[in-house]
């Protein structure tokens, strides 16, 4: 098939919520994932290292205070897409 | 290809511009996909009024705050301990307006014209809109107290962060050691739930190291701590034993301000510094917009795009909505609604899809002593059969412990969530 290893473009719906989920973040992350000091930076982090905090606060195995809370509310795709939305945030 | 409503609708208004234009108004009107007014400019309306800048660029955002700065009502409480100045918690507009295009009035909404769809200030200017945002807190209902002053420099709330935050703390330098202050609460749900105990732990843990003969009376109208209960229990028990005392079932039923006395069911307890935390309802000009229809008190929205259920093309965020349960009166929530909506509102006047799978977290920390802190932490999605917002299932909890680094955190969540909202 023509459409097979091709990169799915994502739709503009798709990309509104991943937007709109990652700006469930942003309050304590800072704009964008632009921290403002004492939080840590998520812009331009990589996806995979966002999508692999996540999992581990989860699953409880990684240090946290509020996060490992937070990281259950989110579904896998919710946070692939968050994580997508960092990664291609510029960094200032 | 997906079909795109909303190029087919700017389409069409382009053409029905060309069609209907010669010198006509349509040619001022048509580069702007909508014009959205926001009343109210804290955590949830400054919030919503840049979201919408930054995901639609071609709105017109008015944003209309009586205040020329906004003072911060969370973390407000230490001013009371005397760890923190008020202009610490101070940020300006102006980024608003230099950096996100938004026109910020400095003036008070007085009416609202669900007609006509305008705003009337008190300058005397009216402001249209396509979609109006109401975001305008809480008032404070003095009269619901018998004999509570409307107006008093002695008996305050300091229930929004400014002068009488200040005045309340000077009220406790004052204050003799081996005096009382009281504190009451009044039934839930009010603005920040957390807010009286943190309180109640900033003026214990002033009154320890500065006037240790003193006592804290918390006089509490629901039937137990509304929020984080082990966590504040256990501060007052092992941090301030003989200082706080908490008492669950007090509503205060009247005021005898001359001898600063709350007078609750069974008992009149005088106090040396009375702090009455008044009923509170929505913002009256959400009340006299017709918004309010949940307990006469708060505004009923949709929670996939925070429209009034009362009135249309007008939505309502913050305080002043009838939240979902679990879901806290609350900066940090506010803030979340604004983001929602901010989406919704872009999606309507594009001619978009509103998203049906909305997300919203809260975090509030509350300090324990000047520098250790506890949180209270929530995940809440969309349940479209019962079109409301929940928990997320082991999405929520609160500390294991006071800590400070938690209390690092606290500091830097305020200087995000300004950035988040105003930067």
């Amino acid at each position: 098939m023509l459409l097979a290893g091709m990169a799915v473009p994502i739709s503009a719906a798709e990309d509104a919520n991943g937007r709109s989920w990652a700006a469930t973040c942003t309050g304590c992350h800072g704009p964008n994932g632009h921290s403002e000091g004492g939080m840590p930076n998520l812009a331009g982090l990589q996806k995979a290292y966002i999508v692999n905090a996540m999992r581990e606060f989860k699953a409880g195995t990684r240090q946290a205070t509020v996060m490992h809370q937070h990281a259950k509310g989110y579904t896998d795709e919710q946070v692939e897409r968050i994580a997508e939305f960092f990664a291609a945030q510029k960094l200032d | 290809m997906t079909f795109s409503r909303r190029k087919f609708i700017k389409g069409l208004s382009a053409s029905v511009a060309m069609v209907s234009g010669i010198g006509c108004a349509t040619a001022t009107t048509s580069k702007t996909a909508g014009r959205v007014v926001v009343v109210g400019g804290g955590f949830a309306g400054a919030t919503a009024a840049k979201y919408i800048r930054m995901w639609g660029p071609d709105i017109q955002v008015t944003l209309v705050e009586r205040d020329e700065e906004f003072v911060s009502c969370p973390l407000s409480n230490r001013v009371l301990a005397g760890v923190v100045q008020l202009k610490e918690l101070t940020r300006g507009y102006g980024k608003l307006q230099a950096k996100h295009g938004i026109k910020v009035e400095h003036d008070e909404a007085v009416a609202i014209d669900t007609e006509k769809q305008e705003v009337k200030l008190a300058s005397g200017s009216t402001l249209k809109y396509d979609r109006l945002i109401v975001a305008p807190g809480v008032d404070l209902l003095p009269g619901e107290v018998p004999g509570l002053p409307a107006q008093s420099d002695r008996i305050l709330h300091a229930w929004k962060a400014g002068p009488q935050t200040v005045a309340l703390r000077k009220q406790l330098q004052s204050m003799p050691d081996g005096g009382v202050y009281a504190l009451t609460i009044p039934k839930a749900p009010y603005r920040c739930p957390p807010g009286p105990y943190e309180r109640a732990c900033q003026v214990a843990w002033y009154f320890k190291n500065h006037k240790p003969g003193s006592k804290v009376l918390i006089l509490d109208a629901n039937e137990d701590v509304v929020s984080k209960k082990g966590l504040f229990t256990k501060a007052w028990a092992e941090r301030y034993p003989g200082i706080v005392e908490y008492r669950p079932n007090s509503e205060l039923m009247e005021v005898d301000a001359a001898t600063l006395t709350a007078k609750l069911s069974f008992e009149d307890v005088k106090a040396d510094v009375l702090n009455v935390v008044p009923p509170q309802r929505a913002g009256k000009i959400a009340l006299d917009a017709g918004l309010i229809n949940a307990n006469n008190r708060w505004c009923g929205v949709d929670f996939l795009t925070y429209e009034s259920l009362a009135v249309k093309n007008v939505h309502v965020l913050g305080d002043a909505i009838m939240a979902a349960p679990q879901m806290p009166k609350s900066g940090h929530m506010a803030n979340q609604h604004a983001k929602v909506c901010a989406a919704a509102v872009v999606a309507l006047l594009h001619g978009d899809q509103v998203i049906t799978q909305p997300l919203v977290t809260n975090t509030c920390y509350s300090f324990v002593s000047d520098k250790e802190v506890i949180h209270v932490a929530s995940v809440h999605a969309y349940n479209p059969e019962k079109k409301t917002m929940e928990i997320v299932p082991g999405a929520s909890g609160v500390s294991a412990a006071a800590s400070e680094l938690e209390g690092q955190y606290a500091e830097a969540w305020g200087r995000n969530i300004w950035a988040d909202m105003l930067a």
